[in-house]
């Protein structure tokens, strides 16, 4: 068995509004909001990194969950834009907790990586015990702010989310997950070496719009749940317009759908967390239904994830 | 009706108005649809020709214009 424990975030303060992104990218304020709901993201400060802001994300978790760092048995550490090619941010993030010694598993899975690390956390728990799930990304230095790279540049944003997995005790249990890949679409979102984040928007909102209702479907079909029964859904925060469309897709009230991308753009792979823990602090009780976390990003990875009272 | 009215009403009613722009010039980059319209535009393809778009094909290439919709719905009959 596995449960969640507890959430947190870390967000860096600097806000960056569409105010100042129009002027960067030649567009306005209006047109970045109409499009995808956003209206400001943060950008880390310059001494700040990815690992610098997972263990801060990491931090709000445990004293959320009532842990001590040396009651963490795993790291999994999901990113699409750490600073180098390796080793990546888990180990450095291990040693800022000061549990050196502590297996540290970077994913580098940008968008759905947190869902992939607790649902692979569920599974891990009974070997290692309680697994601490990170999400982390710098969005705002692997794009380009200019008119060229607009339609990108203007949804991304920084942060970091977390999630403590554990074997004993827990809010909610993990029931059930479904993952999935398709690297056909590999090219139609994805960050090269030495360029700046490519991403043919049209193709991933149609896929992303399909495949997101489609897995969850199946999971809650799977565990003879209907969607109404849903208590929260917490995704991937990637356009607010896809959001109701899931929900459309689902026949679910929006509101049962958790949103903070307005005021963080999409975080990639931290969004989902960083929403997770939000929501959390708004409904500290126990959970009155099932809730259902679901992600989609490059990759192509995509998945959902049920977690009942 | 032939194929290409059909598709041109498909595109009409998703973006509420008439069309304007030539079969060859992209939907998108005219203004004609957003990007969101595209679900629309594949699921009322769909429904009005009776087919299954697979994943595999969902593409915005493959419905940028009039025109590339219709070779698209040829590949299909």
């Amino acid at each position: 068995m596995a449960y969640l424990r507890a959430f947190g975030a870390y967000l860096p303060s600097r806000v960056v509004d569409n105010h100042e992104m129009a002027a960067a990218t030649g567009t306005d304020a209006e047109y970045i909001l109409r499009g995808s709901g956003i209206v400001e993201r943060r950008y880390a400060a310059p001494d700040e990194s990815v690992a610098s802001m997972g263990i801060l994300a990491a931090k709000d978790c445990l004293e959320n969950a009532g842990l001590a760092a040396g009651e963490i048995g795993m790291l999994l550490v999901a990113s699409g834009s750490a600073e180098r090619r390796f080793p990546g941010p888990a180990s450095a993030i291990g040693a800022g907790l000061g549990i050196n010694g502590v297996p540290a598993i970077d994913l580098p899975i940008a968008s759905a990586g947190s869902l992939f690390g607790m649902a692979l956390a569920a599974h891990l728990v009974p070997a290692y015990g309680n697994a601490l799930v990170i999400g982390s990304e710098a969005m705002s230095r692997v794009v380009e702010r200019d008119p060229a790279h607009r339609d990108t540049c203007i949804l991304f944003g920084d942060g970091a989310g977390a999630c403590i997995v554990s074997a004993q005790t827990g809010f909610a249990e993990i029931r059930d997950s479904g993952l999935s890949s398709d690297g056909e679409f590999a090219a139609a979102l994805r960050l090269d070496f030495d360029a700046p984040l490519a991403m043919d928007g049209r193709t991933i909102i149609l896929q992303a719009s399909r495949k997101i209702p489609r897995a969850i479907t199946e999971l809650l079909e799977r565990n003879r749940i209907p969607p109404a029964a849903v208590k929260a859904f917490l995704m991937h925060q990637a356009n607010l317009n896809l959001i109701a469309r899931v929900a459309q897709a689902l026949a679910v009230p929006e509101d049962r759908f958790f949103r903070n991308i307005q005021r963080y753009g999409n975080t990639s792979s931290a969004s989902m967390l960083i929403a997770a823990a939000e929501w959390r602090g708004q409904n500290p009780a126990a959970p009155a239904g099932p809730l259902v976390f679901a992600a989609f990003g490059a990759g192509l990875h995509w998945g959902a994830l049920l977690a009942t009272p | 009706m032939n194929q290409q009215a059909r598709i041109t009403e498909i595109v009409e009613k998703v973006s509420g108005k008439p069309l304007t722009i030539g079969p060859d010039e992209s939907l998108f980059e005219s203004g004609v649809l957003d990007s969101f319209a595209l679900m629309d535009i594949v699921s009322a393809l769909e429904r009005e020709f009776a087919i299954r778009i697979p994943d595999s094909d969902a593409t915005s290439r493959k419905f940028d214009s009039i025109a590339r919709i219709e070779a698209y719905l040829a590949t299909r009959s």
